[in-house]
């Protein structure tokens, strides 16, 4: 057994798993504030990408790209939440997630019409073959880098959810939106912070993602790989979020590595899923997330 | 005018449950086979009946096992394309094998078949509700595109991947031209239109409706709501199969993985959402909505560019448009197209006056 | 459903014996050594302040809740557990606090669906709709006819239950639990939110059932006038403990039942 191989898969693992931690984030945070299953965060991810990098593309300075990218994804936050959310408000949940689906396919379909579908090279100056060595491991330290940005983006996140009113206030309309309103939430403001806030994390892994797999459609169903993530992390934990993308990157990864073998290949395309489905079995809720207890 | 029910009155209970009780309802019904039977055959020509009036039947099928799921029983189901696949693959392999097999009885296995892989994943809807049953669906989708594309013994060991369908023959006369292939598929689907009707009004259709809409209530009046769950699980996914197997054999003339991927399990959920959850109708006219879609912006863009669009950039609009209306239907009408059918036939009952 | 002659049997045979059962929720306890016998063919109404107990009560009754300690017998035999969908063939039936009816359905459709118990499955003969399956169509059909006679719902048969006024509501969902045709019948507040009009209308009914199919029915109620008039005997829990058992008149002197209401002590 060769356990530098070993770490080296584990840690490779890990840290692309942080990477889905970055796209499940956004699910949590609109999860968590307005109880829908935002389907179309994928699509979000790479709207989000494509202006970025095409706005470099034109000649844009980076930060300043990077401003108005965020400009922009409030502005379809705000769009949204009128178009979308609001005629929606008092339906059932299920709906909701049909919506977010057809959301999913327009924001694709928009982002593509708008910038075009060519794959497009995210160049953001990290060298994405330069690696650090361990023992006889490489760790690439591109991976490393993205990880510390995940992780900053969820400490941020937690400390803002725990500690801050508008956090109390998104919890609030999380557990029941009428109560919220009935003590004074304005649910829409909310809403489209909630949003915007997703869209800028949509903005973070898009970019991310974008710099190591190139800006492409593909990047849209690296979000369908967040469901696993969800569902083991539980749906309404940031914690959870990160916890989860780090077990499916490394089950996904070891699986690949040392089943694959014996069945030809390709298990990452529906290990997580089966995972997934494991857990749900011995624990609905995930591991952090809230248990769901239904009264008649 | 025409369309009043006035006067109609029922005189036994046998009368009032039959499958179409008011009497221009039965009128409509005939019409439309006949129009189905005899005039689109006399009159439509191949590019019609092969490339629209055969997928848009055989998608039909599919979007129809889906509403038993999904519309009447309340189990979303991401995995659609997946029992499909299953209905393929299985009657080809079995064919294949057993050569002497009429291709129905193959269709029939198929069915079968996949209405067996539909229970087994329908096993988590016992432990789990709502769309996390979707993740479970969505690890068949992922699972078994997988297994047909990994273990050449589902294709038969064929070198170049690529099976053709065998052909099929009834009663001596083969079944291989646009009129045929349609004559085929149409009865199939009628013939399991009527079937899915009768369960909805009846003791199973009511159970799964039960389960739908409050399963704690469906519970305590006695329901088994396992058996129920996987009943639905069961004849869903023989049906999808029953589709894809149609889908191989007679659109595509081909058995392959590709066609049956998670693309193809959203073209059904839309068809199932944009037609109507829960009413047979919605099936087949959420599929109309789906394939003539398509041609509609193809021709409506070459008319209004004159042809300079690229098939890229219609495919992109077709995207855009496709979510934009399953929002609106979301939004305006949450019951589909059957409902807005519905609400102009009551309009219908009242015409020419107002109300 | 055909009319028995229950109340001709004295009404002290015991249809269910509940003996000093003890039901907690993690740390919580609902209910504390509680002992209680259901005499056929009865009207019990089960009381107390809010808090005390009550729903926890009915769902030990109807069999969804295990008590950790004590014994449940239904018609003489121990009751263990049992799963959720088999209570109803065991013969009780119950509605709910906040209407369960089935939303997507007609009022005929929500009281046809209960009498699924008392339908055999067959696949085929249903998706053909022959034989079997149709002339259980036509059968249990007229039994649910009969049902909605006797509630005089007949105009609204066909509504979708959505449409319907609450008052409306409570008695389809009323006649969903008769179609079960239970021996035991219980009656989660089924008075809630009416007006005065259709509380008469509902105890009426209620009194109807009572009489003409002898079922017996255990209420949980808070309005003490219903409680009054119509139950043969009154239950009365404070803080998960049974403070009080006894007719109506007798149960409503006590001082212990007084001092629960009033908060004292």
């Amino acid at each position: 057994m060769d356990w530098w191989f070993f770490l080296e898969v584990f840690v490779g693992g890990l840290l692309s798993g942080v990477m889905y931690s970055l796209v499940a984030l956004g699910f949590v945070l609109i999860f968590k504030a307005s109880g829908v299953f935002n389907f179309a965060q994928g699509a979000m991810v790479l709207f989000a990408a494509l202006t970025f990098v095409r706005l470099l593309e034109m000649g844009i300075p980076m930060l300043v790209a990077v401003g108005v990218t965020m400009a922009i994804m409030v502005i379809l936050a705000i769009a949204i939440e009128r178009i979308v959310l609001r005629p929606l408000v008092n339906q059932d949940l299920i709906i909701l997630f049909m919506a977010t689906i057809g959301l999913n396919y327009f924001i694709e379909g928009m982002a593509q019409l708008v910038w075009d579908s060519k794959v497009h090279v995210l160049d953001l100056g990290i060298d994405e073959y330069d690696a650090f060595e361990i023992g006889e491991a490489f760790i690439n330290k591109f991976d490393v880098y993205a990880a510390l940005i995940a992780g900053g983006l969820v400490l941020v996140l937690s400390l803002f959810f725990r500690y801050t009113v508008i956090g109390r206030a998104l919890r609030a309309v999380a557990d029941d939106h009428q109560a919220a309103l009935s003590v004074g939430i304005p649910l829409r403001t909310i809403w489209i912070y909630v949003w915007s806030t997703a869209g800028i994390v949509a903005m973070v892994a898009g970019v991310v993602w974008g710099s190591k797999l190139g800006v492409q459609f593909a990047i849209s169903s690296v979000a369908l790989k967040a469901i696993p993530v969800l569902i083991i992390g539980g749906f309404t934990s940031v914690p959870g979020a990160i916890l989860g993308g780090l077990i499916v990157g490394c089950g996904e990864k070891l699986a690949e590595v040392y089943l694959g073998g014996f069945v030809g290949g390709a298990i990452e395309n529906w290990f997580p899923y089966m995972l997934a489905l494991l857990v749900l079995m011995i624990r609905p809720e995930g591991i952090f997330g809230e248990k769901i207890i239904e009264r008649v | 005018m025409f369309y009043r029910e006035a006067g109609q009155f029922k005189t036994s209970y046998k009368k009032d449950q039959a499958i179409l009780p008011i009497f221009q309802d039965k009128i409509a019904m005939v019409a439309m086979l006949l129009f189905c039977f005899i005039v689109i055959p006399l009159f439509a020509n191949d590019y019609w009946l092969a490339s629209i009036l055969v997928p848009f039947l055989a998608l039909s099928l599919a979007a129809l096992g889906l509403n038993v799921l999904t519309g009447y029983a309340g189990q979303i189901s991401l995995g659609t394309a997946a029992f499909m696949a299953v209905g393929a693959f299985a009657s080809f392999n079995l064919q294949v094998r057993v050569p002497e097999i009429p291709f129905l009885v193959a269709f029939l296995w198929g069915g079968l078949c996949a209405a067996g892989v539909g229970i087994l994943f329908g096993l988590p809807s016992l432990r789990i509700k709502g769309f996390y049953l979707a993740v479970a669906t969505l690890a068949a989708q992922f699972f078994i595109e997988w297994l047909f594309t990994h273990f050449d013994w589902f294709t038969n060991y064929s070198t170049s991947g690529v099976i053709t369908a065998p052909p099929m023959t009834l009663l001596g006369l083969a079944i291989d031209n646009p009129l045929s292939k349609y004559f085929l598929v149409l009865s199939i689907v009628v013939i399991c239109a009527f079937f899915v009707r009768n369960l909805a009004r009846s003791e199973i259709g009511r159970a799964w409706m039960a389960v739908r809409d409050m399963d704690i209530a469906a519970e305590a009046i006695g329901i088994n709501l396992m058996k129920t769950k996987l009943l639905a699980f069961g004849v869903s996914s023989f049906l999808c199969g029953l589709a894809g197997a149609l889908w191989a054999y007679v659109v595509l003339g081909t058995v392959e993985p590709q066609a049956f991927d998670i693309a193809r399990s959203f073209e059904i959920l839309f068809m199932v959402v944009i037609g109507g959850l829960g009413s047979v109708s919605g099936a087949f006219l959420g599929a109309g909505f789906m394939i003539l879609l398509p041609i509609l912006l193809n021709n409506l863009g070459s008319l209004i560019t004159g042809g300079t669009i690229s098939t890229e950039t219609i495919a992109h609009i077709e995207y855009m448009v496709f979510g934009a209306f399953i929002i609106f239907f979301l939004i305006v009408e949450p019951n589909g197209l059957a409902r807005l059918w519905q609400l102009g036939k009551e309009k219908l009952r009242l015409w020419p006056f107002p109300y | 459903m055909s009319i028995n002659n229950q109340n001709l049997i004295s009404k002290s045979e015991v249809i269910m014996n509940i003996k000093d059962i003890n039901l907690s929720f993690g740390g919580l306890k609902a209910l504390s050594g509680v002992s209680l016998q259901i005499k056929k063919g009865e009207i019990l109404a089960i009381i107390g302040p809010n808090g005390a107990g009550k729903s926890s009560m009915l769902n030990v009754i109807s069999g969804i809740y295990v008590p950790q300690e004590g014994v449940v017998e239904w018609k003489g035999e121990v009751r263990n557990k049992i799963a959720p969908h088999d209570i109803a063939r065991m013969g009780i039936a119950r509605t709910f606090q906040n209407i369960a009816l089935f939303k997507g359905m007609s009022a005929l459709e929500n009281i046809l669906t209960g009498r699924n118990i008392l339908m055999k499955r067959n696949l085929f003969m249903e998706m053909l709709y022959m034989g079997l399956g149709r002339r259980q169509e036509e059968e249990h059909r007229k039994k649910a006819e009969e049902i909605i006679d006797f509630l005089e719902i007949q105009s609204i048969r066909k509504t979708p239950v959505a449409r319907l006024p609450y008052g409306m509501q409570k008695r389809v969902e009323l006649g969903r639990a008769l179609a079960l045709e239970p021996e035991l019948l219980l009656l989660d507040e089924p008075m809630a939110g009416m007006n005065v009009e259709e509380k008469e209308d509902m105890c009426r009914f209620v009194l109807d059932v009572n009489e003409q199919f002898g079922t017996t029915i255990v209420l949980i109620e808070h309005d003490m006038g219903v409680v009054m008039d119509i139950s043969d005997r009154v239950v009365v829990l404070d803080y998960g403990i049974k403070i009080a058992d006894g007719t109506p008149d007798k149960v409503r002197s006590e001082k212990k039942v007084i001092d629960a209401y009033l908060g004292v002590g």
